[in-house]
């Protein structure tokens, strides 16, 4: 198809990696922010290919990943009302609560429904009037505009019944609080490239002037990432730190202007707790003023919620880059995408899942030698 | 969740007030909301996320991203390192398309 088979180019590919090769003088550790970009270096085997100095640590971008448990429970407590329709994306039905997730709630009852487009929501509230509608607006600022659209469609067809339980992210003060962490090994980003469609490239400025790292915007196709890779160690073998667009195809300096108003008006924000790392301040957005009544958590008083996180899942430290998903004692074995102990292994953007999918069986084999 | 697919629009419409298109992803087509592309034209290629256009893919760009990185095969073989390896396989790709 076109714009996607002209990027998986095997001999392009090949070239690319013989001048990261040239490049290379001494070690570095990139990361990738998007989850999405971790399941394309994971599948086409892109770290294992690179020089053996480059390292690549796999981001917190993953939604699905870093809802918080207590926003999970809630959206749990809501579903299993009588008086609900919860609609979701696929991939929330089998992220693990405290005590147990979607698809149970569903099986004892519950109505709720997977969605396509957040639009469908919205529909789904306009043909059930008895019926309160609630959809779980998770997401990085790609999705946003999306779910902003539901609110927007709501208010406009005077929808009572529709609302959103909202946990949304934004990348640039997660790279912030990786690059500030007295841990951090990573020397520099690979920035989520459908983010910046939707953002443009503006924020990313202050963090490199900041933290002198450089931030390559990186698409998602294997020469897009081996591209994002290539910038970013010739910046660093140059010892320039500078925002460089790799993905012009898509991403334009001020990204889109139609989304940004949307988002302006629907969303203000505000500080988020990201699952398994922790409160980064104002790292989230929450509905604004003007459409509070939109709020699940307003309309819905979900308290005494007591929650409690896995003691054997190491999430926490995978979205972190600090560990590799198989070096987890769980991975594998007692932890798999039918019974996960973490997000990280559900998600289509999770390390764990992008681990179990492309490379258990190397990893056994690697274990019984 | 951030996945974006790329799509050539195929007719656009109006529905209550909300411009949507008919997106062609290789054979599938699907309807997709143009609230934050107004200005999409038949015929472009858009990136489609969750059922929204978030950005037109710009011909020009695709075609430079893609000649630099041939450049890239074909300055590596000029810098003449490891002939032997890049003689059949970089002129190859560098030069055959």
């Amino acid at each position: 198809m076109k714009y996607l088979d002209e990027f998986h180019d095997p001999e392009l590919a090949a070239s690319q990696f013989e001048e990261i090769e040239r490049i290379v003088t001494r070690p570095w550790a990139l990361m990738e922010v998007c989850g999405g970009q971790t399941h394309s270096i994971v599948r086409n085997g892109i770290d294992q290919l690179l020089p053996e100095q480059v390292r690549l640590i796999h981001g917190p971008g993953c939604p699905v990943c870093v809802t918080p448990l207590e926003t999970i429970d809630k959206a749990l407590a809501i579903a299993a009302r009588d008086d609900v329709i919860f609609c979701s994306f696929g991939d929330m039905l089998r992220v693990p609560g405290s005590h147990h997730d979607l698809f149970q709630i569903r099986s004892n009852g519950g109505d709720v429904r997977v969605v396509y487009s957040p639009l469908d929501a919205v529909r789904i509230a306009a043909d059930n009037p008895d019926k309160q509608v609630v959809f779980f607006g998770i997401g990085f600022e790609t999705t946003a505009p999306a779910n902003a659209m539901t609110v927007v469609e709501a208010k406009r067809r005077g929808l009572t019944n529709f609302s959103m339980l909202v946990s949304h992210v934004l990348v640039p003060p997660a790279i912030a609080a990786i690059a500030s962490s007295p841990d951090t090994q990573v020397n520099a980003y690979l920035a989520a490239g459908h983010v910046n469609t939707v953002m443009g490239t503006a924020e990313y400025e202050p963090l490199v002037e900041r933290f002198k790292v450089p931030i390559v915007v990186t698409g998602f196709e294997p020469l897009d990432v081996l591209e994002g890779i290539r910038r970013a160690l010739l910046q660093l073998e140059q010892g320039r730190a500078e925002v460089e667009n790799a993905y012009p195809r898509a991403v334009k300096a001020g990204g889109n202007p139609a989304a940004k108003a949307v988002l302006g008006e629907v969303f203000e924000v505000c500080d988020r707790a990201w699952r398994g790392i922790g409160v980064i301040p104002a790292s989230g957005w929450r509905l604004s003023e003007a459409y509070r009544d939109f709020d699940a958590e307003h309309r819905f008083e979900v308290t005494d919620l007591t929650v409690e996180e896995s003691p054997l899942c190491r999430s926490g430290e995978v979205l972190q880059g600090l560990i590799k998903p198989n070096e987890c004692e769980q991975f594998g074995i007692t932890c798999t995408p039918r019974k996960p102990l973490g997000a990280t292994m559900v998600s289509s953007e999770g390390a764990c899942a992008a681990y179990y999918q492309y490379r258990r069986l190397a990893l056994q084999e690697e274990v019984r030698a | 969740m951030c996945l974006g697919v790329p799509g050539r629009i195929d007719a656009i419409r109006d529905e209550q007030g909300t411009p949507m298109a008919s997106v062609d992803f290789g054979g599938i087509r699907k309807d997709v909301c143009l609230a934050y592309l107004p200005e999409a034209e038949v015929g472009d290629y858009t990136l489609v996320h969750v059922g929204f256009a978030i950005t037109r893919i710009d011909e020009a760009s695709a075609l430079e991203t893609l000649e630099l990185i041939r450049s890239i095969g074909n300055l590596a073989e000029e810098l003449g390192e490891e002939p032997a390896d890049l003689a059949g396989d970089a002129a190859a790709g560098g030069g055959g398309s």
